[in-house]
């Protein structure tokens, strides 16, 4: 569980609580080192490893050829000789060819060599929409590789959980997937407490506790599901708000527990709906817990185009937001 | 150090004659540990299996220049005189070719596909140029630790040098002057398709003036001159010189593996001409011409080969198969189920 040297804590925003986990992994261990495009001189295109070139130089801190395939294939390579690489690709987007290095090289490593070999990557990926990226820099990436044995996935929404999981990634010994919501990284603030603590993987949080319905997301949403739910409270409405945290692995346990109490399953997340992680979670729940349940499970998700286009109305028309999310939280506690 | 003698003089660019004898062993057990997959294929004992006939000489002369214990053998699945001449035994062979428990993926893995973190041997899968970005990146991992003396040994063939990864791995690698060398074993084909269809240009060494480092070409069918490039290319990488492309000239005997007929796409008469230049007899010649083997000394060689291919045969043979329990080990550490309860 999350182990905290001291109570004290500072306010930070995604950015700033990404720059100072790495910082700190940097400082920490001469084995870690930082492999991207744009990481070095520039720090990253949205600054987060600003100057840390200067402070650990250009062999912890590679500017990388425009090659993804490469980023996370030398970065493998690094892993099984004994380094703990952290790979960037600039935006999710740009992972595509990486795929094969990702789901079929660091995610076999120590399967396919009955663990002699074993693979400590990090892969931090930018992800998701709402921020005009149009329809290259806004996808969703975790359904296409939640599917994958091998894998771990991480997608934090705040700030004190980007550090505990971002260390616990760093520290696994199998290869993470780390995604941050692009739309979080500035807006969104909050308490980091200071020194070293860990999250562990594959345990979700209850954000708002409620009686009514439970609504299940991660990244950018949670932060509107919250609101949404707190709308609702207003009328008198309970919403119970879990923010998953890990896509792979998943916390069945809290949301058994939630479902069983509430009776009623809302899943919210921006990727397609089509074989996304709400199809996954809904499920499981239709496995174990169908007859808790006093109405069908919903799924509020992006619709089935590609994420997402540029003028104003086709994202926002792509995009939900707090009021369709209460919307939603509404109909199915009225059911 | 040469040898004189009617037949000429042999160049041997300083190997002695317990090196070109081992070679030579190294040639003749890759033959019959191939003959022996392709034996117990038609036995229908295993699967699958395939051959390296035709790049006896290149793998033997490329594993004389591996320094064992320091360098890495970043392989490809027809290495199999690559694997050997590192280290890898014919038991470890015939555990992968049967698909043993003991074997060192246990059994997961496609026969050829060898791994062996103890004597630097990478695991590789069999997504072609997949492996040379993780042969890059221990290279990376060597220089970044100021291991001078160390080098990565990389391969693949003249096919899978159209890869986006090939070109991807060889630009990294000379940015950073790595200590890498990538050898391409070029036997004119890849499965079915010849050269001429992946890439205009045939000559894949002069890639190398492209990426701005050494490159250069020799005659795979002979161990001596191939020892000499690519020790010429591991001591540079060694002592900081930056990586090289080396290009070896071969050809495929066999048909790509045994699940291929090679006659849909060329013929047997060309496959007749070039086994005129037969790299094993010719190396035997060699050492018999030169002295440093008798033909009772070939003989009984080969002999020994043999005995040693149908022990690691019977006691590969001999071993268990993984369990079915075992399918489930070794995803993640420790235990692991998708869904965490
Ligand atoms: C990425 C990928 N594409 C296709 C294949 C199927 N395949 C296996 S071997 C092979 C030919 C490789 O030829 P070459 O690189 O010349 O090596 P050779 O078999 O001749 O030694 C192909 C196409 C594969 N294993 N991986
Ligand atoms: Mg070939």
């Amino acid at each position: 569980m999350a182990v905290v040297s001291n109570t004290s804590s500072t306010v930070m925003n995604n950015v700033e609580a990404v720059r100072a986990t790495l910082y700190e992994a940097m400082r920490n261990d001469d084995r870690t080192v930082i492999l991207g495009e744009d990481v070095g001189a520039r720090g990253n295109v949205f600054l987060i490893t600003k100057d840390f070139i200067k402070e650990f130089g250009p062999e912890r801190v590679i500017d990388t050829p425009i090659a993804e395939a490469s980023i996370v294939g030398i970065a493998v390579g690094m892993a099984m000789e004994g380094l703990r690489p952290i790979a960037e690709i600039q935006f999710a987007d740009f992972i595509y060819p990486s795929f094969n290095q990702i789901v079929g090289e660091a995610a076999k490593t120590r399967y396919r060599s009955n663990g002699e070999y074993t693979c400590p990557l990090v892969i931090r990926a930018p992800y998701g929409g709402g921020v005009r990226g149009a329809l290259s820099h806004s996808v969703s990436v975790e359904a296409l590789f939640y599917h994958v044995p091998g894998l771990k996935i991480v997608a934090p929404s705040f700030p004190a959980d980007v550090k505990g999981l971002l260390n616990a990634a760093i520290d696994d010994p199998d290869p993470v997937l780390f995604l941050e919501h692009k739309k979080t990284y500035r807006l969104i603030k909050g308490e980091v407490p200071d020194g070293h603590y860990t999250i562990p993987l594959g345990k979700a949080n209850v954000l708002k506790e409620g009686t009514q319905l439970t609504a299940v997301s991660y990244g950018l949403y949670v932060h509107w599901a919250l609101e949404a739910a707190a709308q609702l409270q207003e009328s008198g409405l309970s919403v119970e708000v879990i923010d998953l945290r890990s896509i792979r692995p998943m916390d069945k346990t809290t949301i058994l527990r939630s479902v069983e109490k509430t009776r009623k399953l809302l899943i919210i997340h921006e990727d397609n709906k089509f074989g996304g992680v709400g199809a996954e979670i809904s499920a499981m729940v239709a496995e174990e817990a169908l007859f808790h349940l006093d109405a069908p499970i919903r799924r509020l998700a992006g619709p089935d185009v590609p994420p997402m286009g540029y003028a104003l109305p086709l994202e926002e028309e792509f995009m939900s937001s707090p009021a369709e999310m209460a919307q939603a939280m509404r109909e199915l506690v009225e059911f | 150090m040469s040898t004189d003698t009617k037949a000429g003089t042999l160049e041997r660019h300083g190997l002695n004659d317990d090196q070109l004898r081992a070679m030579l062993r190294n040639m003749l057990l890759q033959r019959q540990l191939d003959n022996r997959g392709f034996q117990l294929n038609r036995q229908g004992k295993v699967p699958f299996a395939l051959g390296s006939e035709g790049h006896e000489a290149l793998q033997a002369g490329a594993a004389m220049a591996f320094d064992r214990g320091k360098d890495i053998l970043a392989p490809y699945y027809r290495d199999l005189g690559l694997c050997l001449g590192i280290g890898l035994t014919p038991y470890e062979i015939m555990l992968s070719i049967f698909a043993r428990e003991s074997d060192h993926n246990g059994g997961r893995q496609f026969p050829n596909h060898y791994s062996s973190k103890a004597i630097g041997l990478m695991s590789f899968s069999s997504v072609l140029a997949a492996h040379l970005p993780h042969a890059v990146g221990a290279a990376y991992a060597i220089a970044y630790r100021e291991q001078a003396g160390r080098a990565v040994l990389a391969t693949c063939g003249d096919g899978t040098t159209s890869e986006g990864e090939w070109h991807e791995s060889m630009n990294f690698a000379a940015i950073h002057k790595l200590p890498f060398v990538m050898l391409v074993e070029n036997n004119e084909w890849a499965i079915s398709t010849p050269l001429s269809r992946q890439m205009a240009q045939p000559e894949i060494w002069k890639r190398a003036a492209g990426y701005g480092m050494p490159g250069r070409r020799f005659n795979g069918f002979d161990p001596i001159e191939t020892y000499a490039a690519v020790k010429e290319a591991m001591d540079r990488a060694r002592s900081g010189g930056g990586p090289s492309l080396i290009e070896g000239i071969c050809y495929r005997y066999l048909a790509h593996s045994t699940d291929d007929n090679d006659l849909t796409y060329r013929t047997r008469e060309e496959v007749l001409e070039r086994r005129k230049q037969d790299p094993v007899p010719a190396f035997e010649a060699v050492l018999v011409e030169h002295g440093v083997m008798t033909p009772q000394e070939v003989d009984a060689m080969r002999k020994d080969v043999l005995r040693e291919t149908n022990e690691a045969t019977d006691a590969a043979e001999a071993q268990p198969y993984p369990k079915p329990a075992d399918l489930y080990t070794n995803l993640y550490e420790g235990a692991w189920q998708p869904w965490q309860s």
